[in-house]
């Protein structure tokens, strides 16, 4: 008979191990729903880990992974602080939203003119446009006690409706033949948050040097990639790398930090030692929100280029999952969001290849969740192999 | 650099060999807005892929990719085609259009084709269907059935597509029965059962007793169907489950013959940008069978409709007709230009309410 056995300390060992075993379960137990739907595992579980890192098309594949993990990470850190101190934002998709209809609107506003200073405004505007929407459920709670998780929430379908109305009115590219969304972006010189740094400029089509070269090559048999695959380095990516700086400076060296994390595990003692929990309520959501905002500007500028209806695909919610998955640490959730978005471009890859459908990869990734949480266990409690009593 | 030398030449046999049996396969590849099992639009550009493979057999492979958001999710799935080596690539929503343009700016040799965007290159050609043509007859139906004198209609969002298709139905539904009236609800959704089925449920409480929906799903069927004595159409796919009644006729898209059209030209090495915008004539928008729930003379008059239609002898936009606030649009005769329709933003006179914005 196994028992289970509280642990007098949580495990150092397996608060580490314990995302490893969620990801190995999950391999497992997502190679098992593979091979139920005919697919063999093995090359699914290889497509999803092992094609975007290191397949044929990894050139292309890993700077994606930074496009699609680097606004996961950003607002995952923001969320990880306020999660630490017991306050629940679940609506940093709604901030994201608005942080992009921000961020889009400055630029919408001067276009067409060229000048360094619209990007740095619209970044501005994105930060705070994320953090007032932010500050909606945060006052409410400081003055009327009302619950932030269900606040932020239904500001997430405020906010949908919010960029529904923007693209098909105020927003509207008006020379879009009357079809909804904004200006494109990418193609306003001023405004686009283009790739930082190019990696590999595919020369002509005839030179085969460097990585990318080399496979531009291998391809020419057929075909001529004539374009700069990127590095997927934008500004973005470049704010949640230092967000995960700043928040391991901030919960490590600093007295904010400290508070935040005594609120979180001890609030009553936080109270006697002075922290004031409307300030630490304000603080997190605000940084949060803002965080949140500054993604969906960084996106919207960037890889998405519109506002459109559709705009939103997410990143918000899926950032509460890379949150958890990285223990709610800055360098985990660095690490949880590369992971995240290297199952949504293996996934892809998968679908496309393999013919995989895309429920069973989203399957995939419930599954990883739902393993960490259960594995978590571990972590408080040890299991014991106890002899049977005798009845 | 002598490494990079080898690996290149091994890349080089690699790439070679590839060609090689790209050669005698033609790959071909859709992208999917829905799952393939909406039952409407993403289900019926799937069964256009399938009639593909049905008639070339092993002289194409297809790929495809469903539930693809769009955005720059769209532009690495596309990508991700390119670089499998697909020779073809359709697109099937609006939403692809910026990302399809943007990919085939880095894949000259490769072919895209977009449905229902506005935007054309070298290598990107754009197809829709006039599904307006099929909204007529709908609107003749709707017109002469209803009892409570109100129809209900499920809208996506307040683009010219949809809006055309309100302004088709209506003008329709008023020449069968002049007390018509419309109830219109935004559903902001191609697919999402739930709110579609709330927003049936909604117009039905309203007095509807005719539901015509633009969006995918059978759930207004299923509402009309537990309300009875409400009818409704299928949209996009045929919906034929829910026959004889609530479904009385439907809107098809068959996307089939145009696929199998650009797949042979690939082929033949004769693809080349096209403008298509095909109704019922040409066979890309389909009616689906009128039920016994119609009155035969109704059924009657509208087959002459689509008859009228398909055979170009009657516009569903001719005039004289009105813009909402009054102003005259088209004159006694006159024909709506093409220009106009696709950029449609404004009802027709006779129609209550906004265009949302």
């Amino acid at each position: 008979m196994f028992r289970l056995e509280k642990r007098p300390q949580p495990s150092r060992v397996f608060a580490y191990l314990t995302p490893v075993l969620a990801v190995i379960a999950t391999m497992f137990a997502g190679g098992l729903l593979f091979a139920a739907l005919g697919k063999n595992p093995v090359e699914a579980i290889r497509t999803i880990f092992w094609d975007p890192l290191f397949g044929e098309f990894a050139f292309y594949y890993r700077p994606q992974l930074l496009v699609k993990g680097g606004p996961l990470i950003l607002i995952a850190i923001g969320l990880s602080l306020g999660f630490r101190a017991g306050i629940w934002n679940i609506g940093a998709e709604g901030q994201y939203i608005v942080g992009a209809i921000c961020g889009a609107a400055v630029a919408l506003a001067f276009y067409p003119l060229d000048a360094w200073y619209i990007f740095p405004l619209m970044i501005l505007a994105g930060a705070l446009g994320g953090m007032l929407w932010a500050m909606i459920p945060a006052l409410l709670k400081v003055k009327f006690g009302t619950n932030e998780i269900l606040v932020s929430l239904m500001l997430v379908y405020v906010a949908e409706n919010l960029l529904a109305s923007m693209a098909l009115g105020l927003l509207k590219n008006p020379e879009g033949h009357g079809f909804p969304g904004s200006r494109n972006l990418k193609e306003y010189p001023s405004a686009y948050n283009e790739p930082i740094l190019v990696l590999d400029r595919i020369p002509e089509p005839d030179t085969c040097s460097g990585i990318s070269g080399l496979f531009e090559c291998a391809r020419s048999g057929s075909y001529n990639v004539v374009a700069d695959f990127s590095s997927g380095m934008h500004w973005g990516v470049l704010t949640a790398f230092i967000a995960v700086i700043f928040a391991y400076v901030l919960l490590n060296r600093h007295m904010l930090g400290f508070s935040i994390r005594l609120t979180g595990e001890a609030p009553r003692a936080a109270r006697f030692s002075g922290v004031s929990p409307t300030r630490i309520i304000l603080f997190c959501l605000g940084i949060s929100g803002m965080m949140a905002g500054l993604a969906g500007m960084f996106e919207v500028s960037g890889p998405s280029g519109q506002v459109s209806i559709d705009f939103n695909v997410g990143y918000g919610f899926t950032a509460i999952i890379v949150a958890f998955l990285g223990r709610l640490h800055p360098i985990g959730i660095l690490l949880a969001g590369l992971l995240m978005a290297l199952t949504y471009i293996g996934g892809e890859i998968a679908q496309g290849n393999l013919g995989l459908p895309s429920a069973a990869i989203q399957l995939f990734q419930g599954m990883l969740l739902f393993f960490l949480l259960a594995v978590d266990m571990l972590t408080n409690y040890r299991i014991r192999l106890v002899k049977r009593e005798a009845a | 650099m002598k490494l990079t030398h080898i690996l290149a030449s091994a890349a080089m046999a690699l790439g070679l060999a590839t060609a090689a049996v790209a050669q005698d396969k033609t790959k071909v590849g859709f992208i999917y807005v829905g799952p393939v099992g909406d039952g409407g639009w993403t289900y019926e550009h799937d069964q256009a892929r399938k009639a593909v493979v049905e008639h070339f057999g092993d002289k194409v492979e297809t790929v495809y990719q469903e539930s693809v958001p769009e955005g720059a999710d769209a532009e690495r799935a596309i990508t991700q085609m390119a670089l499998q080596g697909a020779d073809l690539i359709f697109t099937t929503s609006f939403g692809y259009m910026d990302a399809t343009i943007n990919v085939a700016k880095k894949f000259p040799d490769v072919k895209f084709e977009h449905a229902t965007g506005y935007k054309t290159a070298e290598n990107v050609s754009i197809y829709s269907a006039r599904f307006y043509e099929g909204r007529a007859i709908q609107g003749h139906i709707a017109g002469k059935m209803t009892d409570s004198n109100i129809v209900g209609y499920i809208a996506s969002f307040p683009i010219p597509e949809v809006i055309r298709g309100i302004n088709s139905a209506y003008i329709h539904a008023r020449k069968a029965n002049p007390d018509v009236e419309f109830k219109i609800i935004w559903a902001y959704t191609w697919f999402d059962p739930a709110k579609e089925a709330d927003a049936a449920k909604v117009l039905i409480e309203q007095g509807a007793d005719v539901i015509l929906q633009h969006t995918d799903s059978t759930a207004p069927l299923a509402a009309a169907q537990n309300a009875g004595d409400v009818i409704g159409f299928g949209q996009a796919s045929d919906m034929a489950e829910y026959k004889p009644s609530p479904r009385v006729s439907s809107i098809i898209d068959n996307w089939a013959p145009y696929y199998i059209d650009r797949v042979q030209a690939v082929m033949d090495g004769t693809w080349e940008t096209k403008d298509t915008w095909d109704g019922i004539g040409p066979g890309m928008v389909g009616i689906g069978e009128i039920t016994e729930a119609v009155p035969e003379d109704v059924k009657a008059e509208a087959l002459a409709l689509k008859e009228a239609i398909a055979n170009g002898e009657y516009h569903p936009f001719t005039g004289p007709l009105n813009k909402q606030d009054g102003t005259p649009w088209l004159a006694e005769g006159e024909v709506a230009d093409d220009g106009t329709l696709l950029g449609m933003d404004f009802y027709v006179e006779g129609l209550t309410g906004e265009i949302p914005q």
